[in-house]
């Protein structure tokens, strides 16, 4: 579910926000991260845990809408409630040519004092045309 | 503060999870109608509290009604109802002649009989809000002509 609104999200970004191309994928946790979910979550989460090679990083969300008023029941003590945000992450990145893996490393759900969400750049998606058509 | 975009995708999406879940047929059609309805019913419920936690007494059924038209439509979404009428027993129309939830649909008839999945999840809202505040409904709506469309209140006397 979240990959599909991320498809579709990522235009109503790109026409609301008047940002540019991102020159690396620092530039883009910035956006991500200042731009992206200010506009639509009214948070700011901090970048933090840059990976030596540069192509991961962590978001830190101080406090999430999503989990307002939520408790996660006994019996689902497993659920990742706000798996949606990875998928929208993925989905928005994948139409702007950047395959990335988005998972929850904390959840204030769980128990853990900050959400964590761990963000891997892992390629560049070139433009392949389909054979036969320019 | 959170975006509309953002409650139309998620409605998408969940129309079609929903969908996607069961398989086909006209049974499973109405248990999907049925969830969303639920669905809609439960957070109705919830946003009718936090509207109307500073708003005064209502008067009486068509000053909910009214609040109803105005207020829970526009924070919803963002318009008024264009028009409510009422047969002064008990039954409601409230028509919205441009439904932000089908506006994103071609206009034609092409995709009239899928109209229904995306209104359910809003009876349910209008149901949701007006039980708590101790009104018995039911909710239907009907689409004669895209993004226009009609639901109707019949209000259940206790």
């Amino acid at each position: 579910m979240g990959y599909n609104i991320g498809v579709r999200l990522i235009e109503d970004f790109l026409a609301r926000s008047n940002v540019g191309r991102c020159h690396d994928f620092r530039e883009t946790a910035d956006v991500i991260a200042k731009v992206a979910f200010k506009m639509y979550l009214g948070i700011t989460p901090s970048i933090t845990n840059w990976s030596p090679a540069g192509d991961e990083f962590s978001l830190i969300l101080e406090n999430n809408p999503l989990v307002d008023f939520v408790e996660l029941p006994d019996n689902h003590s497993s659920l990742i409630y706000s798996n949606l945000l990875c998928g929208v992450l993925r989905g928005a990145l994948e139409m702007v040519q950047m395959a990335v893996e988005a998972k929850f490393v904390q959840d204030t759900l769980k128990g853990d004092g900050v959400t964590e969400i761990r963000m891997r750049f892992i390629r560049r998606i070139e433009d392949n045309l389909p054979a036969g058509e320019e | 503060m959170a975006d509309e975009a953002l409650f139309l995708l998620l409605h998408n999406e969940m129309v079609s999870g929903v969908y996607k879940s069961t398989e086909q047929g006209e049974v499973e059609n109405g248990r999907c109608i049925t969830k969303l309805e639920n669905m809609g019913f439960r957070v109705g419920q919830g946003l009718i509290e936090r509207f109307t936690k500073d708003t005064a007494r209502f008067k009486d059924e068509l000053d909910i009604m009214k609040f109803i038209c105005k207020d829970f439509w526009t924070t919803v979404f963002k318009k008024q109802i264009d028009n409510l009428r009422t047969n002064h027993q008990g039954i409601y129309v409230l028509q919205d002649n441009k439904f932000r939830l089908l506006t994103q649909m071609s206009a034609g008839k092409q995709y009239l009989e899928h109209a229904s999945k995306y209104l359910a999840f809003t009876c349910g809202l209008i149901r949701g809000g007006l039980s708590n505040l101790g009104i018995k409904s039911i909710v239907t709506a009907e689409v004669s002509s895209m993004p226009a469309c009609k639901f109707q209140v019949m209000i259940q006397k206790l």
